[in-house]
């Protein structure tokens, strides 16, 4: 049975697959543009882009959700037609997406068993199914019940279904979409040995992400696309981290925006003992303390969904606590409303600007007033000053170097990044005291992330207060003074961010206290 | 009077034509539980019921056939079911209100069919009570349960059924995922667009058959807007039942008791204003509805339509 183009699921191997001249237009958009890309057994490739670059539409292609315009995919030399995701599972082609594809009120088994024939004709074969996913996942090392139902499983699990779904099916080629954008550190190494056990088995992997630390670490070759052209494909031995950068972006990046020694000084907010329900009104913070000072930014790190959201709410007054208090400057602000906090100069970027930022069927112009709308320059006496609301607008497009058509244009238009260039104008402009950013980069390409960085830096200079909460711990690393890490509502720890690692985040947000791992180690 | 409530042949009186009041709510119930359980929210159900109740009627009054009469209403709910897939599944129409539409649609046509084909009210001689034998000999249970006609039995027979289908079935799985994420179903070659019409247009023949149990299984008329209301309410008795046939039976058998118990007291001539008798049934729905309502999450797809993002 050691047959040597057989995988260990009992697949064979693809020994190369082609992507050639792959042209595909969307109104108004040239997605991917004359692309040629390829991937063998035994190898992960890389393809490295920016958002909008043009990555996820050629692997969507390769998947059959999308239709090339013109090219041509070649499987081990032959010429196929993939015209849905059918086709690509039939030929050994899976799909680990970003957005996990599972059902969550279905079991492992379950969602693994959708959409395949059944043993039992009819029936479902839940029983068959789950004893073939304790097999592959004994061979692979993807540990998981069967019979878990998927909301109960950690993200880190989930994902492992979705790859237990892939080798399922028969994948021998792996497309995987930013797979480590959710994941803990410690998760991400995890990932990262299950892909070399999979390459060195015979898998051709294709590992799709814009974070270039990980392409260098995990991948052979990688191939970069922007502004859906291909830029090049290299052996990863030969690039380092600043090259693929400069080709992703098209001129040189700063990785670790500079910045000068912080010079912390009064308390502006501080939590005392905080605790929230989330909108499902189960316990989403208890008994949460913190301080932000004058001139400091407090990062805040954790993986989604642990009260970061109800976090940032309770401070700018949008979810009422239900224990503790919030002060603004020494002042209990905690029965105050969101107009009052506003007031008192706190500034909010919402973590879903579109749903909580903006209004998508207004102006550029209306957007960019609300917050004060009702105040000089922008209104006297309850009627909308026009004239200066234009004046002021006009500088602040400027000034934010928001790329709008005009004034006047809806903020549905806009690109994400400009968008929010809009938030951090309306919100910044107006000298905060204190700022709460949650999630200021998710969705940015690196440009738009490098101007966001950069303008909360300027505001730490000026003085202000921010709490930075993000998912993203290199721009935690980046832009904090201290960092807190929050576990199923809780600090688990602040640390100084100048001895701060990774791999000590990663334990405290993956709920590990530091006493018991040295009760573990004793 | 209270003791005339409670002597037993009143008792089960109630109790039998409880179970048989029932019927019309299954069918039509469990047909909008399949649809719902895929993620469409049919609120047409109403108007499926009156097309199928006059196409039964109709067929019967011509042809005296009773299968007959089953055909045409299934063929009508069918058409009503593949006209709602169409308009929600392709056109991604709002749920909510093209279901207001032909529920509109069922009333206005169905009247005037009655209208034109018929005239006046005119009685037919529908499904007749079958006794099932041993069983119907068994005292008090069987009078209850085993002296009712076809339909209420293959009511109740829906219910196993329909839970086996939707637990044990590679078609369940698929309606249940297509409901909770028609986006993962879709990546794994489910075609959320036919497990929609599947179900769509199997709620409508039920729909269809839920109007007949009422003009040739319970009534043995047709007359406009003859179901006043039980589609809307089979529409709730889905919520109150947490998308489950089960909890749909439980609900179905609640409401009908109530409904059943007031029918007693008017006819008794206890002398509770008719109108508070009446509404009885639809204050127990709109309790009910809030008390369990807010303790089961229904599909997390439903009333959204599906497409591909391109």
């Amino acid at each position: 049975m050691s047959d040597r183009n057989v995988l260990p699921s009992g697949q064979a191997k693809i020994d190369e697959l082609e992507m050639v001249g792959i042209v595909k237009r969307f109104p108004g958009v040239l997605a991917n543009d004359d692309i040629d890309f390829d991937v063998r057994a035994g190898e992960v490739h890389a393809l490295l882009g920016e958002n909008g670059a043009g990555k996820s539409t050629l692997m969507k292609i390769l998947y059959g959700l999308y239709q090339a315009d013109e090219g041509e995919i070649l499987v081990s030399g032959e010429r196929v037609e993939i015209t849905n995701p059918t086709d690509a599972i039939a030929h050994g082609i899976g799909m680990i997406h970003q957005h996990f594809m599972l059902v969550e009120t279905l079991t492992v088994a379950e969602n693994v068993a959708l959409g395949l024939k059944s043993t039992r004709g009819l029936l479902t074969d839940i029983e068959h199914v789950s004893e073939r996913i304790d097999e592959l996942a004994r061979l692979y090392g993807l540990f998981v019940d069967p019979a878990a139902y998927i909301w109960q499983l950690s993200v880190g699990q989930q994902q492992r279904v979705e790859i237990l779904k892939a080798l399922y099916r028969g994948a021998a080629l792996l497309i995987l979409d930013e797979p480590t954008a959710v994941l803990t550190p410690q998760e991400v190494d995890d990932l990262f040995r299950i892909m070399r056990q999979m390459a060195d088995d015979g898998h051709a992997l294709i590992f799709i992400s814009h974070k270039l630390h990980e392409v260098i670490e995990i991948s052979q070759r990688v191939t970069v696309l922007r502004d859906g052209r291909k830029i090049g494909t290299k052996p990863t031995s030969e690039t380092t981290k600043s090259d693929l950068g400069t080709w992703m972006v098209g001129r040189e990046v700063s990785f670790r925006p500079i910045k000068s020694e912080s010079e912390p000084g009064e308390v502006r907010l501080r939590l005392d003992n905080v605790s929230a329900l989330s909108n499902r009104e189960t316990p989403a913070l208890k008994g949460v303390s913190l301080e932000v000072r004058s001139g400091e930014i407090l990062g805040l790190a954790g993986v989604s969904g642990n009260g970061q959201r109800e976090l940032a709410e309770v401070i700018t007054g949008l979810c009422p606590v239900t224990g503790g208090s919030v002060f603004l400057e020494g002042e209990d602000v905690t029965d105050k409303s969101v107009a009052e906090r506003t007031e008192r100069m706190l500034s909010y970027i919402p973590e879903e600007r579109m749903r909580d930022g903006m209004i998508r069927n207004f102006t550029v112009a209306e957007n960019l007033i609300l917050r004060e709308h009702n105040k000089a320059p922008y209104a006297r006496s309850g009627f909308l000053d026009l004239d200066q609301i234009a004046v002021h607008t006009g500088d602040l497009i400027q000034e934010y170097n928001v790329k709008t058509p005009s004034q006047e244009t809806y903020v549905k238009s806009l690109s994400g990044g400009n968008i929010q260039k809009l938030v951090l104008a309306r919100e910044l402009s107006r000298q905060p005291r204190v700022i709460v950013a949650a999630q200021p980069t998710r969705g940015l390409d690196i440009g738009a992330t490098e101007y966001v960085h950069q303008q909360l830096i300027r505001q730490r200079s000026s003085g202000a207060a921010t709490l930075l909460i993000s998912e993203d711990l290199d721009e935690i690393l980046a832009l904090s003074d201290r960092i807190a890490v929050i576990y199923e509502g809780e600090i688990m720890g602040t640390l100084d961010a100048h001895d701060a690692t990774a791999e000590e985040i990663g334990l405290l947000m993956a709920g590990v206290r530091p006493d018991e791992r040295s009760e573990a180690v004793g | 009077m209270i003791t005339e409530l409670v002597s037993s042949t009143v008792l089960i009186g109630i109790l039998a034509s409880g179970i048989r009041l029932a019927t019309p709510y299954l069918y039509a119930a469990i047909g909008e539980t399949f649809g719902q359980r895929s993620g469409v929210l049919n609120l047409g159900v109403e108007g499926q019921m009156l097309l199928g109740a006059f196409a039964a009627f109709y067929l019967v009054f011509m042809t005296g056939n009773l299968v007959l009469g089953l055909l045409a209403a299934l063929a009508v709910g069918a058409l009503m079911g593949l006209a709602m897939a169409f308009v929600t599944v392709n056109l991604k129409a709002e749920q909510g209100i093209s279901g207001i539409g032909f529920y509109l649609f069922g009333l206005g046509m169905s009247d005037l069919l009655f209208q034109r084909m018929l005239g006046t009210v005119e009685t037919v001689s529908g499904f007749s009570k079958v006794n099932i034998p041993f069983l119907s000999d068994i005292p008090v249970i069987g009078e209850i349960l085993f002296r009712q006609n076809l339909l209420v039995y293959g009511a109740f027979a829906l219910v196993p059924i329909a839970w086996f289908v939707l637990n044990k079935t590679t078609l369940g799985l698929k309606i249940r995922a297509v409901g909770e994420n028609p986006e993962a179903a879709d990546s794994l070659g489910v075609s959320v667009a036919k497990v929609r019409y599947f179900t769509i247009i199997l709620g409508g023949m039920l729909s269809g058959i839920a109007g007949a149990s009422l003009s040739i299984g319970l009534l043995n008329v047709f007359q406009q807007n003859m179901t006043s209301g039980l589609g809307f309410i089979a529409v709730a008795l889905v919520y109150f039942g947490g998308w489950r046939p089960w909890g749909v039976l439980g609900g179905a058998l609640l409401f009908s008791m109530v409904n059943s118990l007031q029918l007693w007291i008017q006819v008794l001539g206890i002398p509770i204003p008719s109108d508070i008798a009446v509404m009885m049934p639809y204050v127990l729905t709109i309790l009910a509805l809030v008390v369990t309502v807010s303790r089961v999450r229904g599909p997390s797809a439903l009333t959204k339509p599906f497409g591909r993002e391109e």
